[in-house]
């Protein structure tokens, strides 16, 4: 009986996940048809220079990406493929997409999980404290930068880091990958919009526990402070925290996008602006499918992590 | 997921009257900021005949001063008339976006939540297919599908946020349809017309202006993004992600020509989320 809410979850992910595949293939499909010119060409004048190109080295890149089939049959061929995890070969490089992707994936997960563990380490702390004292001093002084941080897109907050720590105090290096400073600014810009909401979450969920009757029982019969607040109060504020971790894994996404190519880290969201730019077709159906399906499988995580949390959620 | 409430008839939360004075404070407080930002972007044509697209090779990276008050950019253009011109661009995906999104969104909606049956699950399974998918990565694949094109940019904008539209709006049917007064309405022989403009509509407006402003923001936002990242709109267009990347090279020299266009996005986003009345989150 117990499992029976986790599975119908997971079940309803896997079919978003499958949706996904469905939406990202066909997407992809249609943007390889509607290049303007002659897709072989400009495919074979990518591959091999301008100058090279002949009628022969068009006809191969034709044959190789179905350009010459009826459309409905190429975009059975094509998801066929799909299905198969046959993602092909870059179109400039002629690296097999999934072992470019691996390289990515790699580099934005560890850009990621650094952004989220620290946005966990500034938020919630904060909210939970300002939460605890509501109206006091921390309260009215984090509400107005929350609101600010999440007016400012990431983009801005990292213009904004580059100018003030890269350039005006010359503390951190503006762009690149390597080293641990390399490492700080892009996680600290993605870690401050998802920080700026959960330290709200956090705060109201605080204020909602502390006020809750089974919260003044706990005090009443006779617990002291440190012991109500961790036997009843932080596990009841983390179902909300995790939960919105959920909500959040949108910013999560768009922002490895935009943060990773202000600072050229060599993930994913950075490949798929590239393939954008350089009309590589197997790239952005890759990268574009990979983020896509990783999303709804960190949404599956933080299902599962809900269901930890809360055992209420496995019944009902 | 969705964070909004689904206001129940009778059991309506009324809000502490300081809670009350202040979300009003705050919807004024934008509204006054978007109309300001709004006056800037149409008053500035009106006022002054200065080209966004015109370049002046020697008069580069100005200050500001009586001529141009807020200095010229690295092709010596008026950055007072780009930037008008990119308040005009963004308010108008914004606007286009946000409709666009919302006549749909909320039809299926109501259809949805009140008739149910194979229209409800197949609009469900569409919604669910979109959610999946995080909004930035769709309005990608379509920029890319057509590079530079404003319509792939509205198309993904719009197709981004109906989703909220339609899954707040229904579920705030769903259980409106159920009242008695609903029920009430329809044994007395009013038709669909009377009951939506009288029960339903009462019930989703509030929550449709909320979408609408945080819809209008995550639309200046997309925009904004995708011309940061150069896949968006192409030069010479004045967008306010492309002046930031344009500029990003001249901070040293001209740090005030860069925090222009980042001063007028937040100044955007702030005032659509103060509008929207919500807490922020």
């Amino acid at each position: 009986m117990t499992a029976r809410p986790i599975l119908k979850t997971l079940g309803h992910r896997l079919f978003q996940a499958l949706l996904v595949g469905l939406a990202v293939g066909t997407l992809t499909f249609l943007l390889a048809r509607l290049l303007p010119g002659d897709m072989a060409f400009r495919v074979a004048a990518g591959r091999y220079g301008y100058d090279n190109v002949t009628g022969s080295a068009a006809d191969a890149v034709r044959l190789e990406l179905g350009l010459d089939q009826p459309a409905l049959m190429a975009l059975g061929a094509w998801l066929w493929d799909l299905a198969q995890f046959d993602l092909g070969r870059s179109l400039i490089s002629g690296e097999p997409v999934i072992a470019a992707i691996r390289h990515q994936l790699g580099h934005s997960a560890d850009l990621a999980g650094s952004a989220i563990l620290l946005s966990l380490l500034i938020g919630p702390p904060l909210g939970i404290l300002a939460g605890l004292r509501p109206g006091g001093v921390l309260d009215r002084a984090l509400l107005p930068f929350a609101a600010g941080l999440r007016a400012l897109p990431q983009f801005v907050l990292g213009v904004l880091l580059i100018v003030l720590f890269a350039v005006g105090l010359g503390l951190l290096p503006a762009a690149g990958y390597g080293t641990m400073e390399h490492r700080l600014l892009p996680a600290i810009t993605l870690a401050l919009g998802l920080a700026a909401v959960s330290s709200r979450v956090a705060r109201d969920a605080t204020l909602a526990v502390t006020a809750s009757p089974y919260y003044a029982f706990a005090r009443t019969k006779g617990l002291p402070e440190g012991s109500a607040f961790l036997r009843h109060g932080l596990r009841n504020i983390g179902v909300p925290v995790t939960a919105y971790l959920g909500v959040q894994l949108v910013y999560l996404i768009e922002g490895v996008v935009v943060v990773e190519s202000l600072f050229a880290w060599p993930g994913i969201g950075h490949a798929l602006v590239h393939a954008i730019f350089a009309r590589d077709v197997p790239m952005i159906q890759g990268t574009a499918l990979v983020m896509a399906l990783g999303f709804v499988l960190l949404n599956a995580l933080v299902d599962l992590a809900c269901f930890g949390i809360d055992p209420r959620r496995r019944k009902a | 997921m969705s964070p909004v409430s689904i206001p129940l008839k009778g059991r309506r939360m009324i809000p502490a009257p300081t809670a009350w004075a202040r979300a009003n404070r705050s919807r004024l407080l934008g509204a006054a900021l978007l109309l300001g930002l709004a006056a800037l972007g149409w008053l500035v044509p009106l006022l002054s005949d200065a080209d966004p697209a015109r370049q002046d090779l020697g008069r580069i990276l100005m200050p500001p001063s009586a001529g141009e008050p807020l200095g010229t950019d690295h092709l010596g253009r008026s950055m007072l008339a780009r930037l008008a011109a990119a308040i005009r661009l963004s308010l108008g995906f914004a606007a286009v976006g946000v409709v666009s999104a919302a006549v749909p969104g909320v039809l299926l909606g109501v259809l949805a939540g009140w008739r149910g049956g194979w229209l409800d699950r197949a609009a469900g399974v569409l919604s669910d297919a979109f959610l999946a998918l995080p909004g930035l990565l769709l309005v990608l694949l379509l920029a890319a599908l057509a590079p530079g094109s404003a319509w792939a940019l509205y198309v993904g904008i719009s197709l981004v946020l109906w989703v909220e539209y339609f899954r707040v709006v229904r579920a705030t049917v769903r259980v409106a349809a159920a009242s008695p007064q609903i029920e009430a309405s329809r044994l007395l022989g009013f038709g669909p017309l009377y009951i939506f403009r009288r029960h339903l509509w009462p019930e989703i407006a509030p929550v449709v202006l909320t979408l609408a402003s945080f819809g209008a923001a995550s639309a200046i936002l997309a925009v904004a993004a995708l011309g940061f990242v150069s896949v968006g709109l192409r030069p010479p267009a004045a967008e306010l992600g492309l002046m930031m990347t344009e500029l990003l090279p001249y901070h040293e020299e001209a740090p005030w020509i860069l925090f222009q266009p980042i001063a007028v996005v937040f100044l955007l986003v702030l005032s659509l989320n103060l509008l929207s009345g919500s807490r922020p989150r």
